[in-house]
Parts: structure tokens; sequence; C-alpha cells
């Protein structure tokens, strides 16, 4: 143990610590007390002066450091407070302005560790002082360093082309910025180009969404990769590598201008094959385009069904018939890559697989429906013409819709999808409006927070839909009276009149629920965020940097962060948008000098640093005294691996130093 | 014992922890951020990446006085500098059997990866762990010799050898 003494290293002086202990109103002040806290500190080493003040972080407490940065003639601040990842920044600049360089600051998180998560008060108390002695040991043994500044790509890339890529990338690209959209089906849109009407207004969802997606097409800013996927990124915030993976469309994309005469011709007079874009609800060719405004507006073969793939020969009538020459039955897959200074991810969501709720039906029962599949079918551009029809053809007269399928469910998702209920509203608005059915709403809670929600709520009641209270126990052909036979009849129990009833229709609409896409962890591991359980991508803070990740220079807008309806999507994207603006407009971005170096007089020679280096920054060169390791400073992004692993000792991290680090745990051990 | 409750015993272990800035320090601030009450045992020191950790950290944790060490890194594949926690993971098999030679028990000694998501895991691994330090008791090392020691014990063991080889 060092003593009371003091016997810090002093660059040039001795260190002279002020701690400053932050009540943070009763955050920390109604579990700690930080009188007490502050009086320990002062006989800590080096400790001139020591005090507790309601809030550190207010203008008056940095002052405070301030002031007595000038009169006490401190060169060494330690404030305890909130954690680093909250305020350290708030402080190190504090201590800048008032002269002092800001790496002689350290801090000691007494809130998130201490007071908020500490039960007894006296246990609170002495956890709060081992931290605080732990900071001024090691604080003592700081040294005055410089950030250093590294130019950004002024290019920026955005992963996920539904409305909420789309919006981030429109406005970014009006801002002069070059954006690489990079989406992996064909088209462009998401799941809103899969809509007829949005909710609340029942504006036509092409209408607003189509100009939007034309505009990505022509924007001379925005450089659009469908059909492609991200494989591979590297780098830090400013400077990304990002490897992108070109599917082959069997078609040249610059050359086709969607005529669609390939597809007439095509040797399959008739489209048999499920079309994925109306939910296998309709049927196209082998050589398709996803939808009439699919953008790029480019035709692609699926080699799982085209007779050239499949068979080895075909006419090739597609060929043919393309005056372009677009088909291209050679093309490969490509990797290309692109550099960026910022990256956003906006890749949505996918909808909740009815068949994990056997009891409901869905696959069994021909008439049992997704909402997402209803969606095609009430969409003019639809797979039927947007007229509502059983598989038999007929229009049903009855129609059950069952929301919060697969969520609010401890069996399957227990969170609440937010949409659900305001587009269950909607779709039973529009299969009233077009069949004059009797529909009948199975809901849980009515959950319609939202600008003009409510209201729509409030006129789908007066339109006199029903709406039974209760969570759907079953839906079944089995029929117990004569007005269910050939019905399905959906049990439940009608929690409002506390009786159980069977209510038979023609047709059911499960309201699915929004869940993480299932490779959520390969990608979020790819642009090395994290993710919630549930696989949503995890925001740095949940209300103050909604839109940030952990991950400086990555950030997120949609329903990839949580489930969310579009104009919540809209407004996320924008402040991505913003965000990403705001990193690469700068031009540099400062990186924490916490970089390893070598001392060539201890080193060996040994390499086994090179080998720890995960960036290949370690080079051996050979030296008068033999060969020595040196670090590459502009290659080094400070992970201190190198510096445990070096058996001589010869490396150290700044900020990290062992030294620093000794004192620490002497620090916290020492006292309490 | 969960929740921080003291128990009547009396002894209350000290647990030095190593957290990595990117996963598991911003997993224990989430616990804070969450109002998840755990045992005030575990004192918590950031470090970059777990791959920081070098051996003689927790030896000079455990020589301070720590009644036990506990690692918190990127869960596999995640670590913010590619492979920091392999390597962590690498020391740390090795310390611990050299650690258990030397009479440490397994459960003073632990690794956990925990990702920023996870503050509810930070306060499961803190609580079941000062519970199982606080079972084995007070941490007892042999006295480590100091350097001193050695050589005035060697130079004894030595004159003793020489001695009798003389004699004989
Ligand atoms: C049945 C239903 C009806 C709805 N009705 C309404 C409504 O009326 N009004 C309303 O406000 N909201 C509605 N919503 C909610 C709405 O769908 C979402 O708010 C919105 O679509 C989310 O947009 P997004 O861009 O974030 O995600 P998405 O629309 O899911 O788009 C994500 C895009 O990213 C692509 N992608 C995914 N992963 C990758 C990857 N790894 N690489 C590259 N690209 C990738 C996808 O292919 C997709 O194009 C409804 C939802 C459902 C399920
Ligand atoms: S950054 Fe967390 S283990 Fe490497």
């Amino acid at each position: 143990m060092s003593g009371q003494n003091g016997n810090g290293k002093t660059n040039g002086s001795a260190p002279r610590v002020g701690v400053y202990v932050c009540h943070c109103g009763i955050n920390i002040a109604g579990k700690v007390d930080c009188e007490s806290v502050a009086e320990f500190a002062r006989n800590l080493p080096d400790v001139v002066v020591a005090r507790d003040y309601k809030f550190m972080c207010s203008d008056p407490g940095q002052e405070l450091i301030q002031d007595d940065i000038r009169e006490h003639k401190l060169n060494r601040v330690v404030v305890a407070s909130c954690s680093p990842l909250m305020h350290e920044n708030t402080f190190r600049k504090a201590c800048a302005d008032a002269g002092l360089n800001p790496f002689y600051f350290q801090m000691a998180n007494i809130r998130e560790h201490v007071s908020w998560v500490t039960k007894e008060k006296d246990e609170a108390d002495k956890k709060a002082k081992a931290l605080v002695a732990a900071a001024v040991h090691r604080v003592r043994f700081h040294s005055a360093l410089e950030k250093k500044r590294v130019d950004v790509h002024p290019d920026v890339v955005v992963v996920g082309g539904g409305i909420s890529g789309i919006h981030a990338a429109l406005t970014m690209a009006n801002a002069g910025k070059h954006v690489y959209l990079i989406e992996r089906e064909p088209t462009i849109g998401g799941h809103m180009a899969k809509f007829d009407k949005t909710f609340p207004t029942l504006d036509c969802s092409a209408c607003i969404l189509t100009p939007k997606m034309s505009d990505v097409k022509n924007h001379p800013n925005i450089t659009l990769w469908s059909y492609s996927e991200v494989v591979n990124v590297d780098g830090f915030a400013g400077n990304f590598k990002v490897q992108v993976k070109r599917k082959p469309r069997y078609v040249i994309e610059e050359n086709c201008i969607g005529c669609l005469q390939c597809v007439e011709e095509c040797v399959f007079k008739n489209a048999r094959f499920d079309d994925e874009f109306n939910e296998n609800l309709g049927k196209r060719k082998p050589i398709y385009m996803p939808f009439p405004q699919a953008t790029p507006p480019v035709v692609l073969i699926d080699p799982t069904q085209c007779l050239r793939f499949t068979k080895g020969k075909c006419a090739s009538k597609c060929a043919e018939a393309c005056e372009k020459n677009a088909i291209d039955f050679d093309q490969k897959e490509k990797i290309e890559e692109v550099e960026c200074g910022a990256i956003i991810l906006s890749t949505g969501f996918k909808t909740f697989d009815a068949e994990r709720i056997p009891q409901y039906g869905y696959k069994k029962y021909a008439n049992v429906y997704t909402s997402l599949e209803l969606e095609r079918l009430v969409n003019a551009a639809g797979p039927t013409s947007g007229e509502i029809k059983l598989r038999n053809g007929s229009t049903p007269q009855s129609v059950g819709i069952v929301h919060c399928v697969g969520s609010r469910d401890q069996k399957t998702n227990a969170y609440c999808s937010r949409v659900c209920c305001m587009y269950s509203l909607k779709l039973a608005h529009l299969v009233k409006e077009r069949t004059g059915a009797e529909v009948y709403n199975f809901y849980i809670d009515m959950r319609t927070p939202g600008k003009g929600y409510e209201e729509f709520y409030d006129r789908l009641l007066e339109e006199g839909n029903h709406f039974i209270r209760g969570r759907v126990a079953e839906v079944t052909d089995w029929a117990m009276s004569p007005e269910e036979q050939g019905k399905l009849v959906i049990r439940v129990e009608d929690t409002l009149i506390g009786v159980p009833r069977r209510i038979p229709v023609d047709m059911v609409v499960l309201s699915v629920g929004l869940e993480a896409h299932d490779d959520a962890d390969d990608v979020r591991r790819m642009f090395g965020i994290s993710c919630s359980k549930q696989g949503w991508f995890t925001e740095r803070h949940p209300k103050l940097a909604p839109v940030s990740t952990a991950t400086d220079g990555v950030f997120l807008a949609g329903a990839c962060q949580g489930p969310k309806d579009i104009p919540d999507c809209v407004a996320q994207a924008g402040a991505a948008a913003a965000e990403a603006l705001a990193l690469v407009d700068k031009g540099f971005v400062e990186l924490e000098p916490n970089t390893a170096s070598i001392n060539a007089d201890l080193c060996c020679g040994c390499r086994t640093c090179v080998s720890m280096c995960p960036y290949s920054a370690i080079k051996v060169d050979e030296t008068q005294d033999g060969e020595k390791s040196i670090i590459n400073e502009a290659l080094c992004k400070g992970c201190g691996t190198c510096v445990a692993a070096c058996p001589s000792g010869a490396i150290s991290q700044n900020l990290f130093t062992d030294e620093q680090i000794f004192e620490e745990i002497e620090g916290v051990l020492s006292y309490v | 014992m969960s929740n921080g409750e003291k128990t009547p015993t009396g002894f209350e272990p000290r647990i030095v922890a190593f957290f990595c800035n990117w996963c598991t320090y911003t997993a224990s601030d989430l616990t804070g951020i969450s109002r998840l009450i755990y045992a005030p045992n575990v004192r918590v020191i950031r470090v970059m990446c777990s791959g920081r950790i070098d051996p003689q950290f927790i030896l000079a944790a455990l020589r301070e006085g720590a009644d036990g060490v506990l690692i918190g890194g990127c869960h596999p594949g995640d670590c913010h500098y590619q492979e920091g926690n392999y390597k962590a993971l690498r020391r740390f098999k090795l310390l611990k059997r050299f650690l258990n030679r030397m009479g440490v028990e397994d459960e003073r000694i632990r690794l956990e990866w925990i990702a920023a998501s996870e503050g509810d895991k930070v306060q499961k691994v803190v609580n079941e762990m000062t519970e199982q330090v606080r079972k084995l008791g007070p941490l007892h090392l042999a006295p480590i010799a100091t350097p001193e020691a050695f050589e005035h014990e060697d130079k004894q063991e030595l004159v003793a050898a020489g001695a009798e080889g003389e004699s004989s």
C-alpha cells in the first residue's frame, strides 16, 4: 500500500487531487451519505480538497471544480457520480476549460454501481468509499494525453430499404451525402409496400410510398443495391469498410427497362410458382418483377424454377424477347466493397409465424389467414385485385379478427407489438367497407395511443363492428349447432360478461405480432452492436440516445429496434440520418488516446504481442539491439490485449497502464 | 443470499470485478438503470476489453485482500476488438489451474460473458458468487514470500547443503 502521505507519479509537480461527490439530487444522496464520503476522501493520499454537491454536472457544479483547480492548484480531479459512460466527457471538458489536461480526470461510478443497486445504506457508503479510494489512487498516476483526430469518410451506408431505410437515405442524400442503400430483397419498400391503406388516416400506402421509392431510384446521390447483403464490416466510426454480396438476378440491371416482355414470352405460359410478394396467395413465373412499382424496376430469374437452370436447357424465349439483351444466364455472385463514415441499420421485422399457435388453425383450415395475407387480399394490386374472397372464391359474410397473436403471451412473446390493434381496426374497416360482412374483433385490451388513433377506434365502434374482449382459446371447424355447420368457430371467454362464447365466422384473420428477423443475431454481430433477448437491436440509451448504438458510427432506424408504426419509423429514420450527418459533416472523429506503446528497452523481441493484435498493428523491427516489436499507433484500437500478454511487461496502454490498474486494485481494497 | 442482505455470521467477502467497457460494464450500468438490487460485495474496475486483464491483476487483487475475483467480458464472437475475450479465456483457464494448485478454490475466480443488454445477469452472477464465496469464508493465501525472504531461505538452504557436502 502506498501509504497516506502521497507518492503518486508526478509529471513535474506532486499530485494535488480534488474529489467531488455528487448527490445527483436524491439519486445518490438518498442512499449514500455523500458528506461522509467526501470526509473520507479528505484523508486519501494527495487529496487537497474534497467536497459534496447537489449536482456536479450542473454549471455551478462544474464551476466548483474549475475554481478549485485555480485556487488550490489542483492537478488531478475525481468526480464520484454517475457512470463514466454518461458524464466522463462533461467533466473532462470542465477540466480542460480550466486549463487542466482532461486526462488528469477520473470518475467513480457511485450511482449505477452503488446507490441504484444497493439495499442497505451503510453498505452503500462503504462501497462508494472503496470506489472513490480506487479513483484517487489511480488518478495520481495519470498523465497528460492528447486525443487523436482522424478524417471521416463522407459517404453513408444504409442497410434495409423499408420505409425507414428509404427515409433515412433520402434525408442524407438531400443533404448532399452519397448514400449506398443495401436491400436484401429484389425491391425496396419493405412491409409498407404490401399494404393497401395505412392507419389511422387510411391514405393509400402505395400513393405515399412509391414516390419516395422512385426518388431513391433517381436520386443522383443514392446508389441502390437491391438483392444484396452485407457480408462483412471492418473499421470504426468515420472509416468503415463494408463488403456487400450482390446476388445474381441473371438480368443485367443497367440494361433492363422493366418492359416485362421477357415475362410475357417465358416458356411457362401460365404463372405457376408461389408469389412471395403476395404472401404466396398468387402465382408468378420463374422470371418476374415482384410487383409493378418494384424499385429498381428490374426483373429477376429464380434459378430454382427456371428450366435453364433446373434442366440445363430451355428455348430461352425470354432472352430472345429482350431487345436490350439484359438476360444473362451466366451472371455470378459478386462481392463489392464500399467505404463509409457512418452506417444506418434499418432491417425491420418479420411477422410472427402463426403456425406456432396450432390451436388457431393456421394452415390447417383454408380460411384462416394472417393479417399480412389479408393486406394483400384487400390490395387493389394484389392477387385478387382487391376483392376479399375465401379460398373457394365466395365473399365472406362474417369475419373474425384475432388480436395479439404472438404478442402479450408468455408462451410466445411477452411484449406488445404496438401496431396490431391499430392495423386490426384498419383491416376491420376495410373488410366491412368492401364486403359488408359482420366483423368481430377479439382483443385483450385495445391499445390506441397515437395521434388520431383513439378517434379511429371510436369511428370503428360507430361503424357497427363487434368487439369482444377476451383471448381466443381456439379456432375449430367442429360444429355444435346447425348455424355453425361449415363455418369456423371462434371459442373465447367474453371477459366483459364472464361467459364463454362460440362465434361462427367464414374467415378468421390472425393479427400476428412483430418479431426480430431470424438472422438478427448474425447481423448485429457483424456491425458490432447488441440486441435484446428478443432480437431487437439495442440503442445506446433508451431515452437519451434512441438511435445510436454502443458502436460509434452505427445508428438504428425503424422496426429493427423494436415494434413501431410508420410515423415512428419515419421520425426515427430522420433522427438517425441527423446523427449520421452530424458525424460525417464534422469531417473528423476524435479517438480516445488509449493506444498502446512498447518500451524498446524492455522488449525482448519474443513476438508474443504480434499474434495477439487483432488489427495487425504490431510489427517487428531489426534494431541495433536485436529484434524489437513496434506498434503502429494509427492502427491500434486500444484493447490492451498485447499489454496483458507481454511477458516482459514492455507494453503500456494509455489510460490503462499497469500502474494505474494496480493502484485502482489497491485503492478499492485498502480502506473499506 | 440475494438482494444484498447481510449474513448474521458477519463475514462479508470482498470481490473485485474486472469488466470490459463495451459489454459487461455497460450491462452493469443497465443493472443500475433498471434498479436491480444486488449484493454490495463486488467492486468493479473498468478495462476496455477483457483481453486487457493481466493475470497479475487477479493475483494483486487477492494479495490486497479480495476474497474473489470476477471477470466479465462480451460473449464469444461479440468482443468489440474481435477476440480479446478468447485471449482472456485462455489466460483465465491457465491461471485458474495455477491458483487451484495454490489452494484457491474454484468458486473464488469466475469468468462470465455478459452482454450489454443483460443487466439482470449481472445481478444474478454477483449474488450467486457472493453467496458462494461467503460460504467459503475469507481467503487465506499462504503468506507469499518476499524476494528477500526467498533469497534468505535459499542461502540458508545452500549453506546447509554445502555444509553437509563438505562434511561428508
Ligand atoms: C399486417 C401489418 C399491417 C400494418 N399496417 C400499418 C399501418 O397501417 N400503419 C402503420 O403506421 N404501420 C403499419 N404496420 C407497421 C409497419 O409495417 C412498420 O411500421 C414498418 O413497415 C416498418 O418499417 P421498417 O422500414 O422499419 O421495416 P420493414 O418494412 O420490415 O423493412 C425492412 C427492410 O429491410 C430489408 N432487410 C432486412 N434484413 C436485411 C439485411 N440483413 N440486409 C439488407 N436488407 C435487409 C427487408 O427486406 C425490408 O425491405 C403494419 C404492420 C403489419 C405487420
Ligand atoms: S470488448 Fe468486451 S471482451 Fe473485448
